[in-house]
């Protein structure tokens, strides 16, 4: 398949009061077409710097970013975000909010007749058709997001860019969510960037899974592609060997190659420089490995309560 | 539950009652909300019928509730009795023209000529309103543009910011002499539209009661989420766009706060300007009470302070309601 989205070299710094700081470095990524790839790391790794920059609401500064064989340089609809707090406007009804958005990119190119049908369509994937005149505040937070979820879909992006989409959500309305995007993506086939620190949300929606570095100049670290076929079922997938060895390579990744280390400024930086550099066994190695072991047996225990 | 829904709260638990849903909380609820109320302005009035007497002026002993009420009959009386001259002299020139063309029926009939009474405490009441809305309509006209401005430029907020830190603070009576004489001489025209006292309070009062709604606003524009911005960026809405469909909306419960701060502002420094300005209205009555100064004067003029405390809080009302009917946001109007 060819090659939709290529981020080259991508790096940027921010100006700060204690000089410049290198938050990504050397981004290096490449999305086929109707590929879903998720973004996973630890909480300021710089994963949602790499969404805003592709979303071209913060500019690299070094690198770029090319999607379909022009350069990013602002945001645009053909990249439509589904923010992680839904970001609808308050005073808007659902519909009212995927309409904005609809009259915006589709204007002169679709009638009034056409734009009404395609925003109760895309409400429709979504299944928010039921409760498409309410006000955010008259919905749950799950409702909010599927509607968020719809106004982005409604712009026909070339690539769907997800920031933390189900983060805010409770575990089951998550899963819903999720079953819901999956069944959507068997019909649409969007190219999807993703960002989540959920291992099994990733490994159950993605193709791929880029695996980021803990910052600061954080880069990607490894990749996992998933091979399991779709359509995908968590339940089947519950008891699948291959399904949870993907979890295990990336829980290994986040929690013994690069353990989010809690006591920030320089020493982090030491201390994340070390495990990067040397991954054998070692001091604080051991520690690490420790820590990892108790989260892994955290996060089966929220796989079996999804 | 629909029907509740639509009934102003107070009213629920009277309905409750009525029902015969647990009569006793419902009653208690009423003690609360009414029976409280009831019996704080019950003591008010005792104190202040036993405590009135007390303070001697010139103009005799300040008036207890009691004289207050015959005042206010009185002044309603003085009403009455202006509609009734009113009215007769009226049928006088209707009689006058009546009887001319039966003498001569085909006689050019005069135009009837208006009846030019004293101001009854009435006409007093619906000048000051007159004034106090002008004012305050002009002041959101300036304040609701501006302050959008100011929200959505850091720049233009460095900039103003002092200014309107050092003029918000500003008594309407350190304006007035200034406003007086301004418009004494710009709006210098033989046959004025509006009188000039009139001009001058309008001024004063906006320029007083601007600054909460400029402040308010440009709070709402410039706290609008970053979020909401960047859904503005995606789209691309241009600049005009995104301020209707994103800033506007985002900043109009700020802008309701402000405006309602700006009305009850505006309705203190009238009464002030009003008697200063000599201008017709509320402050003006209570003035020339101050300055006739008889037996009655005490009386009416306190006639006067209750009638501004509830047109006061009448204004602020109807502004609650008009928030209620037009903001999106509900939550922030219960304060």
């Amino acid at each position: 398949m060819k090659t939709l989205l290529e981020l080259t070299q991508v790096g940027i710094e921010f100006r700060t009061e204690r000089g410049p700081f290198k938050a990504l470095d050397n981004v290096n990524l490449k999305i086929a077409e109707g590929e879903y790839v998720s973004l996973i790391g630890h909480s300021g790794c710089g994963k949602s710097t790499v969404l805003n920059i592709v979303a071209g609401l913060l500019k690299a500064t070094a690198g770029g970013v090319v999607l379909d064989g022009r350069e990013v340089d602002e945001p645009g609809p053909e990249r439509a975000v589904v923010f992680q707090n839904h970001s609808l406007l308050p005073w808007l009804t659902a519909y009212q909010n995927v309409e904005l958005a609809v009259k915006q990119v589709f204007r002169g190119r679709k009638s009034r007749a056409e734009m009404a049908e395609w925003i109760e369509h895309n409400l429709q994937l979504v299944q928010m058709d039921h409760a498409m005149h309410k006000r955010p505040d008259e919905i749950s937070g799950g409702m909010k997001q599927r509607v968020g979820i719809a106004r982005a879909l409604a712009m026909e992006p070339k690539v769907l860019l997800m920031d933390e989409p189900f983060g805010a959500l409770d575990a089951l309305t998550r899963a819903h969510l999720q079953d819901s995007l999956m069944d959507i993506q068997r019909d649409l086939n969007n190219t999807v960037i993703m960002i989540t620190h959920d291992v099994d949300e990733a490994v159950l929606l993605s193709d791929r899974i880029v695996m980021m570095t803990n910052g600061p100049a954080a880069t990607i670290g490894e990749i996992l592609d998933i091979a399991l076929e779709r359509p995908r079922n968590r339940l089947e997938l519950a008891d699948d060997p291959r399904y949870n060895q993907c979890r295990q390579e990336v829980l290994r990744f986040l929690y013994e190659k690069q353990r989010k280390v809690e006591n920030g400024g320089v020493e982090n930086n030491d201390v994340g420089n070390d495990s990067d550099g040397d991954n054998t066994a070692g001091g604080p190695q051991r520690e690490t490995a420790g820590a990892g072991e108790g989260r892994v047996v955290t996060a089966v225990g929220n796989k079996r309560v999804a | 539950m629909a029907v509740s829904l639509q009934l102003p709260g107070w009213i629920e638990p009277y309905a409750r009652l009525f029902r015969g849903q647990q009569p006793g909380a419902q009653l208690a609820i009423i003690t609360r909300q009414l029976g409280l109320p009831v019996l704080g302005l019950a003591v008010f009035l005792l104190l202040w019928q036993a405590l009135a007497p007390q303070v001697q002026t010139t103009l005799g002993h300040l008036p207890g509730p009691a004289q207050v009420w015959s005042q206010a009959k009185g002044l309603h009386q003085e009403y009455r009795d202006d509609k009734d001259r009113e009215l007769a002299f009226y049928q006088r020139q209707e009689e006058r023209i009546a009887r001319m063309l039966e003498k001569s029926p085909g006689a050019a009939v005069p135009p009837l000529r208006a009846y030019t009474g004293n101001p009854t405490f009435y006409t007093q009441i619906a000048t000051s309103l007159k004034t106090v809305m002008s004012g305050f309509v002009v002041a959101a006209v300036v304040a609701i543009p501006l302050g959008i401005a100011i929200g959505l430029s850091g720049a233009l907020y460095n900039a103003v910011n002092p200014l309107i830190q050092v003029f918000k603070p500003v008594s309407p009576l350190a304006w007035l002499p200034l406003v007086t004489l301004v418009v004494a001489s710009v709006y210098d025209t033989p046959d004025p539209m509006v009188p000039k006292s009139f001009v001058t309070s309008l001024i004063t009062v906006a320029l007083c009661c601007i600054w909460p709604t400029v402040i308010n606003t440009a709070v709402g524009v410039a706290s609008v989420s970053p979020d909401l911005n960047n859904v503005s960026k995606v789209l691309r809405l241009n600049w005009f766009a995104h301020v209707r469909r994103i800033v506007l909306p985002a900043a109009v419960p700020m802008i309701f706060t402000g405006l309602r701060l700006s009305l009850g502002v505006a309705w203190m420094v009238l009464i002030a300007a009003e008697m200063l300005s000599q201008n017709p209205g509320l402050g003006k009555f209570i003035w020339d009470e101050f300055q006739n100064g008889n037996a009655q004067s005490l009386g009416r003029i306190v006639v006067a302070v209750i009638t501004i405390g509830l047109i006061g809080y009448l204004l602020d009302q109807i502004m609650l309601l008009l928030q209620r009917l037009l903001s999106w946001d509900k939550k922030s109007v219960t304060r």
